[in-house]
């Protein structure tokens, strides 16, 4: 059975348009289309100059985040079906990211956040692989598990009024990406990171608005990330100052 | 709007060029710089690293790792497996360094799945004899591509040139000197020079109508190799991965079959004990190398019978076998197949605690590619070649599942060390050397973005990927290959009079995708004469005419494609190098226990 269904498209063209504006489409609806198969029916079918990213389709590869009726959400993971009650269907580029054209938001300075925080594991001294694995217990792994699902699609980003305010804040992305290597028992760097963590943009920039959690498409809850980076901040700030004072005894 | 001669060519330089920032890519390039540090090494990709389809690998990663087990029965494993068309020396090479490659990556952060003690957990696989598969939950590709990703990161050596769409290999003197590339945010043609250039693109099961892969995976690599004369081998072998969603071809992963999961056909019967893989094994009880642990290739063609002799599902969506995963459990099903679960709810509107999941066969893996030695080195002098992209020779006429991720890191390494050994020893290219090869072609470029011709690029590429269905699928026959190869040099002409409605130069998508889709065409047009050329039934290619059984006498080669322009190509064949397995019978199930005949 097929109907029809309006969606409501944000487009921008930089090289024509002053600002974005929007243009509404009309497609056959089914009970199982995606927003990314009505963006990729408009695309072969309506309108070939509507541009979008995409990749797997399977919510894994975090190329497709756009704003669905406000809410960022992934396209791929969005159906026609849970926007029929709205009424309305809008589809517009993430909140808080330039647009460069179309659903297309440019993602640079958040990619670069990814890197400050030195998301690898550090070790004083590694070991040759024919030592073999570090060991490390589901229990240890259950540390930081659910921290290391974030695809990078930058759903939290477009969630975050902080970010949205200041886009030197690291983040919720980011700041996760610190986390889960943090509490990983592999790893030794903590105090490296901590430095990133503690800075203005770090931890103490967040207002736990918690939006981030809700929106992430991979139950990723960076909210409770950045909590417990604070609580870890909050500690080597502690530390920080006890060597401080230690050292001017010593001294 | 700017004129196809007034757009700018911008030119940069370094020692490596990387395409592709996928698996490959990324141990290619870390590799590139822990070799000789101090190199520049340029990482170029459509995509940012983290969305390359590495990404939606699921099952796991190949390594032998328990005592019971050993090299030479991964190697048998792999080379039966791939119906003795593996070059053997590769595969020697291969399983010799996985198991320290997975390790590598463990070493990085990967967190692989382990045991109550904290050490490295395998599961089971198709076609392999013994758990040897390390898997990190069912997000394998995902965990290995961001480990690579973030530990990529440490390296200053490698500048990332995210969002750039590499067009063509640029050629100096006999040798591969460098890429061209559109820098998809603004239009800008860009050369980079190089002393070495590695590509690292991926497949291209895209030109198929139903099929696992992400959008992105159109074998760039291999259209732009095989555009400057270099050989692609071998790709006539496509495997249809058993179990794709219906419609979508989304993967449902072989491992759902490693824990147990047990295919059933409208009659709930178990049918894979009616294709040489049975006896039936209990429910809850997978045993290697039996039933729902076949290999791939066996596994979908009996889908094709079923479905022939009218024993399958129909869904709204097509045929279907059901994937029953019910007896595993909910706990295990969210401990081992937590992805599986969330893709069945979302895309079949299926929980499979309760229900079972719909499955076909859908296109999946190019076992081919761009031929290359097993260095990594192609024939073309300065080009390297890795990962699903090129055919180093290791599986053969099919693929076993969990080869191809421990490929990545095992050749991804080689790659990135004989290029830096070249750069290290080669004179730096001046790019304004090739100039006048990149204006050329940005000349060309420029035209096909401000086409006005009256052919739709839609329904090019929906005519092409039916007709790669239709002729070079799980069963092939002279006449529907002949058909496609048709089809294709028809769709080649109408690709000459797209026309494109989109002539902006900003992140212009349709302009990439024409590029793509010409890409599509070539790769394509590949597979099916490849197919053609081959007459006898080996691994994925399997006919149904004259030549429904392998011929060791004739066709244990490699078939070669070469480039002849706009004309089909050329077919070729180089012998197979066999070191110490001889060609025999592939068995599976109890038919392994009579004594193998040699064939």
């Amino acid at each position: 059975m097929s109907d029809s269904i309006t969606l409501h498209i944000s487009r921008y063209r930089p090289e024509q348009d002053d600002a974005p504006w929007v243009q509404s489409y009309e497609i056959p609806y089914h009970r199982d289309t995606s927003v990314l198969e009505a963006l990729n029916y408009i695309k072969d079918h309506l309108d070939p100059s509507l541009s979008h990213r995409w990749s797997c389709r399977m919510a894994i590869c975090g190329s497709c985040g756009v704003m669905i009726n406000d809410e960022p959400s992934l396209s791929c993971k969005s159906f026609l079906r849970d926007y029929i009650a709205a009424g309305e269907l809008h589809v517009r580029a993430m909140e808080n990211f330039p647009i460069e054209r179309d659903l297309v938001s440019d993602l640079g300075g958040f990619i670069d956040h990814l890197k400050t925080v030195q998301p690898y594991l550090m070790r004083e001294q590694d070991k040759p692989t024919s030592e073999g694995e570090y060991l490390q217990t589901p229990h240890e792994m259950g540390r930081y598990k659910a921290f290391s699902q974030c695809i990078n699609c930058g759903l939290c980003y477009a969630a975050c009024p902080q970010f949205g305010r200041n886009p030197e804040f690291l983040g919720p992305a980011a700041l996760t990406l610190a986390q889960r290597y943090n509490l990983d028992s592999r790893d030794e760097g903590q105090s490296q990171r901590m430095a990133h963590l503690n800075e203005e943009e770090g931890v103490w920039s967040c207002t736990f608005v918690g939006h981030c959690s809700a929106v992430c498409p991979k139950d990723v809850d960076p909210a409770a990330a950045i909590n417990q980076g604070k609580v870890a901040s909050t500690v080597n700030y502690g530390l920080n100052l006890l060597n401080l004072i230690r050292g001017k005894h010593d001294g | 709007m700017p004129s196809p001669t007034d757009v700018p060519l911008h030119r940069k330089a370094a020692d490596i060029v990387i395409v592709g920032g996928g698996g490959a890519g990324l141990r290619a390039a870390i590799a590139a710089s822990e070799k000789t540090p101090g190199l520049n090494i340029a990482l170029v990709s459509k995509v940012y690293p983290m969305r390359s389809h590495t990404v939606a690998a699921e099952g796991g990663c190949a390594g032998v790792v328990q005592d019971h087990d050993s090299f030479d029965e991964h190697f048998d494993d792999t080379v039966s497996g791939g119906d003795w068309l593996c070059d053997q020396d590769v595969v020697e090479y291969f399983v010799q360094h996985a198991t320290e490659e997975n390790l590598r990556l463990e070493h990085w952060g990967c967190p692989w799945s382990r045991k109550p003690d904290g050490k490295i957990n395998v599961r089971a696989f198709g076609g392999m004899r013994t758990e040897r598969t390390w898997f990190a939950a069912d997000k394998t590709g995902f965990h290995i591509l961001h480990t690579l990703f973030q530990t990529s990161l440490k390296y200053p050596d490698i500048h990332r040139y995210d969002e750039y769409f590499c067009t063509d290999l640029l050629i100096l003197d006999g040798r591969c000197a460098g890429v061209q590339a559109i820098d998809m945010r603004t239009g800008a043609q860009t050369l980079i020079a190089a002393k070495a250039v590695i590509l690292a693109t991926g497949g291209a099961a895209r030109v198929y109508r139903y099929n696992t892969n992400g959008g992105i995976v159109t074998g760039d690599g291999m259209a732009m190799a095989y555009r400057q004369g270099v050989p692609l081998r071998d790709m006539e072998f496509v495997q249809y991965h058993p179990t794709g969603l219906p419609g979508s071809g989304i993967l449902i992963t072989e491992a759902a079959r490693g824990e147990g999961g047990v295919l059933t056909n409208r009659d709930g019967h178990r049918y894979l004990q009616d294709y040489g893989l049975g006896p039936e094994t209990p429910l809850g009880q997978p045993k290697n190398k039996y039933m729902e642990l076949g290999p791939r290739d066996k596994v979908s063609q009996a889908f094709w019978h079923e479905a022939r002799h009218d024993r399958v599902l129909t869904t709204d969506k097509g045929d279907a076998v059901n994937l029953d995963l019910r007896h595993l459990g909910e706990a295990r099903i969210n401990e081992r197949l937590p992805l599986i679960r969330d893709l069945a709810k979302t895309y079949a509107a299926v929980d499979p605690v309760a229900q079972p999941i719909p499955v076909r066969p859908t296109a999946h893996y190019t076992m081919g590619g761009i031929q290359t030695d097993r260095h990594t080195q192609t024939p073309l002098p300065g080009l390297f070649a890795v990962g699903e992209c090129a055919s180093i020779g290791l599986h053969g006429a099919n693929r076993l599942g969990s080869n191809s991720l421990a490929e990545l890191s095992v050749f991804g390494r080689v790659a990135g060390e004989q290029a830096a050994e070249l750069a290290r020893h080669s004179d730096a290219v001046d790019p304004r050397r090739l100039e006048a090869q990149a204006v050329e072609n940005a000349r060309r470029w420029e035209q096909l973005r401000t086409t006005r011709g009256e052919e739709k690029m839609a329904d090019i590429r929906t005519a092409l990927a039916h007709s790669m269905e239709e002729g070079i699928g799980i069963y092939r026959m002279e006449s529907a290959m002949q058909q496609t190869c048709d089809t294709l040099a028809e769709l080649r002409e109408r690709y000459q009079r797209l026309g494109l409605q989109d002539h902006s130069l900003t992140f212009n998508t349709e302009w990439l995708y024409a590029i793509e889709l010409g890409f599509l065409l070539d790769v394509a047009q590949t597979m099916a004469h490849a197919a053609l050329a081959r007459q006898e039934s080996r691994g994925s290619h399997q006919r149904l005419d004259d030549f429904p059984t392998r011929d060791d006498e004739r066709y244990l080669k490699h078939s070669l494609a070469v480039c002849r322009g706009d004309q089909p190509p050329d077919m070729n064949f180089q012998p197979v190098n066999i070191t110490r397995s001889q060609p025999a019978e592939r068995r599976y199930g109890d038919a392994m226990q009579s004594p193998r005949e040699a064939v």
